[in-house]
């Protein structure tokens, strides 16, 4: 059970909603559960986290009870039930990128943000956490930051902080 | 002509029965009845989709079929398996399966709280039975229990999320007589849990069914809750004219007072009706009800302890012939402890 | 070198475009087809070429493909299975990434084969890329009229979508995918019924590995026969392998099976030899569930056969001496890897990803993670060490998935090669923590196996 202190009202935009209605029309009549996920997708990249209000209205528009969604949504391990820096940091940390210094890249990140896994910087930018196998054993230690989830490779200590650097950069501009 | 009825041969722990096809193979061996019928945790025949999950009930398949003799590469859950023709099983025949069913005794407990003294469903609680059973003297488990928050299901239901073991029969009760369901299992893994994610109460009729489903502690009656323990109360079977479900019930009484009214459980622990909630949480006085006979119970109970030791019989007893009648046995024997 | 059926062209700029794969030859195995053969041939063609499941059971695709029941009146579906997270896995992603339409391609030979007229593509929802270049393909591919309402002017019609998963390696199973395809949890359905009976929606289902369905380009394009000339015995054609670890050079190789283990590490063309200058000590083959081996047992068996990329050299001497081709995640490990530590690692993931159904995996994973935890940490005794091989023991084969296999597997090994590793860890607690036990013996040479 998760105490919810945070809520996010949400009113879903019509652009949102004919991407709801594209992905539904994958599904045979009667079958719109299947794009739960995919949707539940499109409302993360579109709020970074997803809440319960989110999730209500996302149960009402595909008729399933509230209930099926936060099953779902607590299961699969890329959906944020609670609000999570701009950018999130999500490094691999199974065995074939430990075996290539995974473990040495998650403490510079903890150090270089100064924040624990799982929290975010005060300036709200980042936050980070390890995670299971990326598929990218070959290219090691490696990334991805969502909600486009770009990965990127082969990290160092210095390819990690130019990567901070150029994210810090963006967020000015926009 | 009518056609003949096929009938599938199954042999159980060197017993045979004859059963329709698509009888599972617990259901084969509750045919037989007696210690060849495997435990079953998870499995609930009036829930559909249930059962595979626990794994206590596994059996050994040695022989696959008369057609297909071959031995089943794994031990099979005996719940989820269907006999074929010619079928051979071993269950407390086999060293196997005996050393699996023990390890997943062990594995249920690790992270189970063994609160008992405290816990309500103590007497009977299936994962004591089993336990009791099939379980080692020691856990080799030595690290942290796992726990979780507790949540508030309103004012009938309590849930205590570290004693369960995710059986997901009260999912399938929400699903298959509520309809309308408030209530699942969130996250994953062994931080499964079940819950509503958003604190609501559990009120939708019928769902007082959870209670009576779930195997262990997890789920217990609130308007029950701490007032007795069950091998105090004497069950009596009763019913009344309901007009949302049959209206059979199992009275719990300590004294003349009615403690908690249950749905009528056969000897695997499943229900006979399922029953409203009206039935269950309002129904508490013997004037709602026309009162049947004291409940056959199991003597290898706790329950069934009560029975014999009892000097007074409730006043229930003492006032109506036909109970008397149904303890005239006990009654005599506990004649001389006057 | 040796063929490449799947990777021929991965060199060629824009092969990942629609222009540029047809100019290379791609979408002739639709035109063949759909235009020359009955579904009934291509799946007699896949039976020809002895082609095996690439996702990791290694079930033959031809057999698996007949099994599909065929009721009138009720779709049937295939279902491709990118969900690619075995430990050491990435073949999939690569595919996906370089040649999308070699999958759009054959997805679409494969539907036919089937009778399906919807399929599916479920890709894990880190591909996110992926999933938007699978997207891209499948336009391009329905623009030029290899998609949508009859094809080519067959009368087949045929329409592929792409389905993200939300991060759960247990969706790579069969049926936890499909369920997952319904918008639920993860958890892998009790078999029977099987998903070529009732599947997707209840309907008759296939669900293929992404390197499986790609395979049977060749297959259809040059005959199964062909394909079958390529391998030794029961292992024919080319697999996609992942090379990870402490190589030279990490990467996706394809390989015709029945190369040597020790060309694949040591030559140029491949691996190119351990990294930095160091010695091999121990090799996962197939994915970090399958057993570990010790470096001497990596490129000759214990009966001293040469160690072969194939399904059958790689098993030889059953889990007592060999392990499992798998899915092709092969990761090496070089002396200054801790084996202790490796197998912890292994096993918080599968704790992590156990879906929570069945009480042996959901419990028995973190168990022996927390055992393993206090081992590589120092505070572990010798019975623990017991302790773990005998929770291994009543997960295996006890759960409903092979989640609870995948979990027990690594730790068996791990202890039965690497038990003095284990040890050294509990008399050595201090040491332990500050240097590794290296080498050891474990690349020695094995005692000849006297008859």
């Amino acid at each position: 059970m998760l105490s919810v202190q945070e809520n996010l009202p949400v009113e879903f935009s019509e652009e949102l909603l004919a991407k709801f209605a594209e992905v539904v029309s994958r599904y045979p009549a009667g079958r719109q559960k299947s794009a739960l996920i995919p949707i539940l997708h499109l409302v993360q990249a579109e709020y970074g986290w997803l809440s319960t209000d989110a999730m209500d209205k996302v149960a009402a528009y595909l008729q399933i009870r509230p209930i099926e969604v936060y099953e779902v949504a607590t299961f699969y391990t890329m959906f944020f039930l609670k609000p999570q820096g701009r950018y999130v940091l999500e490094v691999c940390r199974t065995g074939p990128c430990c075996l290539v210094g995974a473990e040495k890249i998650m403490k510079h990140i903890e150090k270089r943000l100064g924040v624990k896994e799982g929290e975010v910087t005060e300036d709200g930018l980042f936050s980070w956490r390890g995670v299971e196998c990326l598929a990218a054993c070959g290219y090691g230690p490696v990334l991805q930051i969502g909600p486009e989830y770009t990965y990127y490779e082969k990290l160092t200590e210095e390819s990690v902080d130019q990567l901070i650097e150029t994210l810090r950069n963006k967020a000015k501009e926009a | 002509m009518a056609d003949e009825v096929v009938k599938f041969k199954v042999t159980i722990d060197g017993i045979p029965v004859e059963v329709e096809p698509g009888t599972t193979i617990l259901n084969a061996a509750r045919k037989i009845g007696g210690d060849i019928v495997p435990p079953a945790m998870c499995y609930y025949s009036k829930l559909e989709g249930s059962g595979g999950k626990c794994r206590t009930c596994l059996v050994k398949v040695t022989k696959g079929s008369d057609k297909d003799p071959r031995p089943m590469p794994k031990l099979v859950a005996s719940c989820r398996t269907t006999v074929m023709d010619g079928m051979e099983v071993q269950n407390i025949t086999s060293p196997e399966v005996v050393e699996a069913r023990k390890g997943v005794v062990e594995i249920l407990l690790i992270n189970h709280p063994l609160d008992c003294p405290i816990c309500d469903q103590a007497g009977e609680c299936k994962l004591q039975d089993l336990g009791y059973e099939h379980g080692a003297q020691n856990t080799r488990y030595e690290f942290e229990r796992r726990t979780f928050d507790p949540i508030s299901l309103g004012d009938k239901i309590q849930l205590h999320m570290n004693r369960c073991i995710l059986c997901y029969r009260c999912v399938y009760v929400a699903n298959q007589l509520t309809g309308e369901r408030e209530h699942g299992v969130l996250y994953r893994g062994d931080h499964s849990e079940i819950s509503t994610y958003i604190e609501k109460a559990l009120d939708k009729d019928f769902i007082g069914n959870v209670i009576d489903v779930c195997p262990v502690g997890a789920l217990t009656d609130k308007t029950f809750r701490f007032k007795n323990r069950v091998w105090f109360t004497k069950p009596v079977n009763a019913h009344r004219d309901c007009p949302t479900c049959s209206g059979k019930v199992t009275l719990w009484y300590k004294g003349e007072e009615v403690l908690r009214v249950t749905a009528r459980k056969d000897e695997y622990g499943e229900v006979e009706d399922f029953i409203c909630d009206t039935c269950r949480f309002e129904k508490k006085n013997t004037s709602d009800w026309v009162l049947e006979a004291p409940t056959q119970v199991d003597k290898e109970s706790v329950i069934g302890a009560n029975h014999y030791l009892q000097f007074n019989p409730p006043s229930v007893i003492k006032e109506n012939k036909k109970l008397q009648a149904a303890n005239a046995e006990q009654l005599q024997r506990t004649e001389p402890l006057k | 070198m040796g063929r490449k059926l799947l990777l021929e062209h991965i060199n060629v700029p824009g092969i990942n475009t629609f222009e540029v794969y047809r100019q290379k030859g791609g979408y002739r195995a639709v035109e063949k087809a759909l235009k020359t053969m009955s579904p009934d041939d291509v799946v007699e063609e896949v039976k020809k070429s002895g082609l095996r499941g690439r996702g990791g059971a290694g079930f033959p695709t031809g057999m698996k493909w007949s099994f599909l029941a065929k009721p009138e009146g009720v779709p049937r579906y295939l279902v491709c299975n990118g969900d690619e997270s075995e430990p050491g896995t990435f073949k999939d992603r690569f595919l996906m990434t370089h040649i999308p339409h070699a999958l759009i391609e054959e997805m679409i030979v494969s539907s036919y084969a089937l009778g399906a007229n919807t399929s599916y593509i479920y890709v894990r929802g880190e591909m996110m890329p992926q999933i938007r270049i699978l997207e891209k393909a499948i336009g391009e591919a329905k623009a030029a009229g290899f998609l949508g309402k009859n094809i080519l002017g067959t009368g087949y019609d045929l329409e592929i979508y792409v389905q993200p998963g939300g991060g759960a390696y247990i969706c790579g199973e069969e049926t936890a995918l499909l369920e997952s395809l319904e918008g639920k949890r993860g958890n892998p359905r009790i078999k029977p019924p099987f998903p070529a009976v009732a599947g997707l929606y209840g309907c008759p289902t296939v669900v293929n590995n992404v390197e499986s369905i790609a395979a049977t380009v060749p297959i259809v394009n040059e005959g199964g026969e062909e394909y079958a000339k390529i391998g030794i015995d029961r292992s024919t054609g080319t697999k996609l392998i992942s090379a990870s670890g402490n190589i030279n050079k990490p990467g996706v190789y394809e390989i015709e099976l029945g190369i040597s283990v020790e060309e694949f590490i040591y030559s140029d063309e491949y691996c190119g030899g351990i990294a930095n200058g160091k010695r091999l000590k121990a090799l996962v083959a197939g994915g970090s569930s399958v057993p570990i081996l010790p470096a001497n047992l990596v490129t000759k068996t214990a009966a001293g056969n040469q160690r072969l990329m194939t399904y059958e050299s790689l098993s030889e001497g059953g889990f007592q001496t060999g392990t499992m081709l798998g899915s092709g995640g092969f990761i090496v490990f070089d002396e200054d890897q801790c084996i202790v530590r490796n197998t912890w690692n292994f096993a918080r993931f599968y704790h992590h990803e156990s879906c929570g159904q069945c009480s042996p995996c959901r419990e028995g994973t973190g168990w022996m993670e927390k055992i393993l935890h206090k081992i590589e940490h120092g505070n572990g005794t010798m019975e623990d060490i017991d302790l773990l091989w005998d929770v291994q023991r009543k997960i295996e084969g006890n759960t409903i998935c092979p989640l609870g296999d995948a979990a027990a597997w690594p730790v068996a090994a791990a202890i039965r090669h690497f038990r003095d590793e284990f040890e050294w860890h509990v008399l050595h607690p201090e040491e332990s923590q500050q240097r590794n036990y290296g080498l050891a013996h474990y690349a020695d040479p094995l005692e000849p196996v006297v008859q």
